[in-house]
């Protein structure tokens, strides 16, 4: 019983730690201003499909779609255990909603033979809808399982699972293939394994080789660039270094399904949170105050 | 997708659970009503399960002028795929203008599903939902009386408004307390529309074996006051000050986000966006910066006291009254006045 799983992953700006204007003018988001951290649920989801690789046997390949950044949460994934690796990143998919989002992830997900298990994070804190794990599931036709807080058994045709659904839980037996979204009490996610470190800080995506030589040798100094690029990508594929990168081509996806164009949903208006400052009567914090204060709300009725 | 369709329903999709309803679906149908009256049309609720007739009546009570209700051995138990199924034969059949879910752990499994299904726009969380017309910039094209779907959004940083155009049903899930439970009025009525949905048992792909639900111990909602600690409080026994503070004015204790993720206190006393919205008559912030999303679960309380060590603090801006200094210090001479008074 081995299974072949498939993690969701997704870049996301650290919406705790913002720095500086977090929105642009034009009503899109400064990602410079936001450091970009690995989605904490998908971490965990992470977890999840590597202990049951290392209990059952089977492959674990993680995939994410954003900017070449991306490749930096997938060099995390590397330290972690991961299998394999993809980028999918195309600036026609900018922009997408989650119906976008997850028509795209669906194309991608098909494209990698015998996948058994999908895993996703519940939800990402960048806008936490929960919404691309089902939509996926859908897409792929394929029974999904949300709030997934432990899998108690797997079979080689089921998995039996817990759902923590807040006020409640729920026991679930599955048939496979499945989608799985996975919450953040679900596991502790494993450190970064040294050795791994070692090795895989070294691998590279090809939009990071482009930048790379462009640095090197000046953006217009095409055919040097491409020599170089090439050059790497065969050094580092010998190594398996080479972080795979796809595109929508790669997928065959049809861009109007994609990015903007493939998006139910526009966003009409972005309004940064200004506080209004109300007037508010300010109380010393003296006995004597806050006797008055209590005072005045028994008065009001507000208490008693 | 559905065509743009200006003369459909609005829908609230009924969400029952062992033959009881949900608290939010009630509560949606208040702000269904408003939506619907906006857009003169009916609003009607979507009701699936198996034997759930008796709960039609109490749609009816709370606001819904038709109840849809799809009756199937197979949607005894909900399960996302064929909840998914039913639901998007009778949008497919009726083609609702706009169809609104609470967000529950259910709504949040069921509503995407759907969207999929119907390749249809969804906005989740929504803390508000409106109507207005609304021209698209890029073609200039304006559009009559679309949903607009308020959310906070990148941690609470910002505010966005959502709409959709053309890729109709527009849909959003809504958290359970942010709109006002209606009173329910027991002489209204409306009308019972009886529909078949096809299902068939390949269709139950999962198979629930156990379940659990337990009554939530905290009664955040039902209280008429609310103490509510923060980051600020510092630790797991710092609450036992708010606690004698709750317990002497008879209130209930809540939190923070922050709080709750650090282990302070249990999660069922969570206030806000993705925990419970309150409207007490006393809300008492102690050590809340007050980030949008927790203000968004608090804001409408008829009174609010803030009590931070930090006279910046943004959930100054929305207190009626505001302390600035040490809870340590503060609070027992807050309970001991309360005590005095009693």
């Amino acid at each position: 019983m081995a299974f072949n799983s498939v993690v969701l992953i997704k870049q996301v700006p650290d919406t705790k730690n913002i720095t500086g204007q977090a929105m642009l003018d034009d009503g899109t988001v400064n990602r410079a201003a936001l450091p970009a951290i690995f989605n904490p649920e998908d971490r965990n989801a992470l977890e999840a499909a590597l202990s049951l690789r290392d209990r059952c046997g089977g492959t674990v390949t993680v995939l994410t779609m954003g900017p070449p950044s991306a490749c930096n949460i997938l060099r995390d994934s590397l330290f972690r255990g991961a299998d394999r690796v993809i980028l999918l990143t195309d600036l026609r998919a900018a922009a997408s909603d989650t119906l976008a989002t997850s028509y795209i992830l669906s194309l991608a997900v098909s494209q990698l033979p015998d996948v058994h298990l999908i895993f996703c994070g519940r939800q990402a804190i960048d806008g936490d809808t929960a919404q691309v794990g089902p939509q996926l599931a859908e897409k792929l036709n394929l029974p999904q399982v949300t709030y997934v807080e432990e899998l108690i058994e797997a079979s080689d045709s089921t998995l039996t699972l817990r759902r923590n659904l807040g006020d409640g839980y729920e026991v679930v037996k599955a048939p496979l293939p499945l989608l799985m979204t996975i919450v953040g009490t679900a596991n502790t996610p494993r450190p970064p394994a040294a050795r791994r470190m070692l090795k895989y800080k070294r691998a590279r995506g090809k939009t990071e080789l482009l930048k790379e030589a462009a640095d090197k040798f000046g953006k217009d100094a095409t055919d040097e660039i491409e020599t170089y690029v090439q050059q790497r990508s065969e050094d580092l594929s010998a190594k398996g270094l080479l972080i795979e990168q796809w595109d929508l081509d790669t997928v065959k996806a049809d861009v109007t399904r994609c990015g903007r164009s493939g998006s139910a949903t526009k966003v009409h208006r972005i309004q940064s949170v200004i506080l209004t400052g109300t007037e508010h009567k300010r109380v010393e914090p003296t006995a004597q105050a806050i006797g008055d204060l209590v005072h005045e709300l028994i008065e009001d009725h507000t208490i008693g | 997708m559905i065509e743009v369709n200006r003369n459909g329903d609005v829908w609230v999709f009924a969400q029952q659970h062992n033959g009881k309803l949900n608290d939010v679906s009630l509560e949606l149908l208040s702000k269904g009503r408003e939506l619907a009256d906006q857009l003169k049309v009916p609003l009607a609720a979507a009701l699936l399960g198996q034997n759930v007739e008796p709960l039609v009546q109490s749609l009816f009570h709370h606001g819904a002028d038709k109840v849809y209700l799809a009756e199937h051995d197979l949607l005894e138990t909900y399960q996302a795929n064929t909840y998914a199924k039913a639901l998007c034969q009778l949008i497919t059949r009726h083609k609702p203008q706009i169809v609104i879910y609470g967000a529950t752990p259910r709504g949040r499994d069921l509503a995407p599903r759907v969207a999929s299904a119907m390749k249809a726009g969804l906005t989740a969380d929504c803390t508000d939902l409106d109507i207005s017309d609304n021209t698209d910039p890029s073609t200039k094209v304006t559009h009559k009386n679309l949903l607009l779907q308020i959310r906070p959004a990148f941690g609470g940083n910002i505010i966005a408004t959502i709409v959709n155009y053309d890729r109709w049903p527009q849909m959003a899930t809504v958290r359970e307390g942010v709109m006002a439970m209606p009173t329910p009025d027991t002489s209204r009525t409306g009308s019972l529309i009886k529909k078949n949905v096809e299902l068939d048992q390949a269709d139950v792909l999962i198979e629930v074996i156990e379940k659990s639900q337990r009554e939530k111990r905290v009664n955040l909602k039902g209280s008429r006051i609310v103490v509510s600690g923060g980051a600020g409080v510092g630790s797991a026994e710092g609450f036992a000050l708010l606690r004698d503070l709750a317990n002497a004015l008879g209130g209930e204790i809540g939190a923070s986000r922050a709080a709750v993720d650090s282990g302070f206190i249990n999660k069922d006393h969570q206030v806000g966006q993705t925990g419970t919205t309150v409207r007490p008559a006393l809300y008492i912030a102690v050590g809340i910066s007050g980030a949008v999303q927790h203000r968004a679960g608090m804001q409408e309380s008829a009174k609010i006291l803030a009590i931070n060590t930090d006279p910046e603090a943004p959930i100054l801006s929305i207190a009626h009254y505001g302390i600035v200094g040490d809870y340590k210090q503060v609070l027992p001479s807050l309970i001991k006045a309360v005590k005095a008074r009693a």
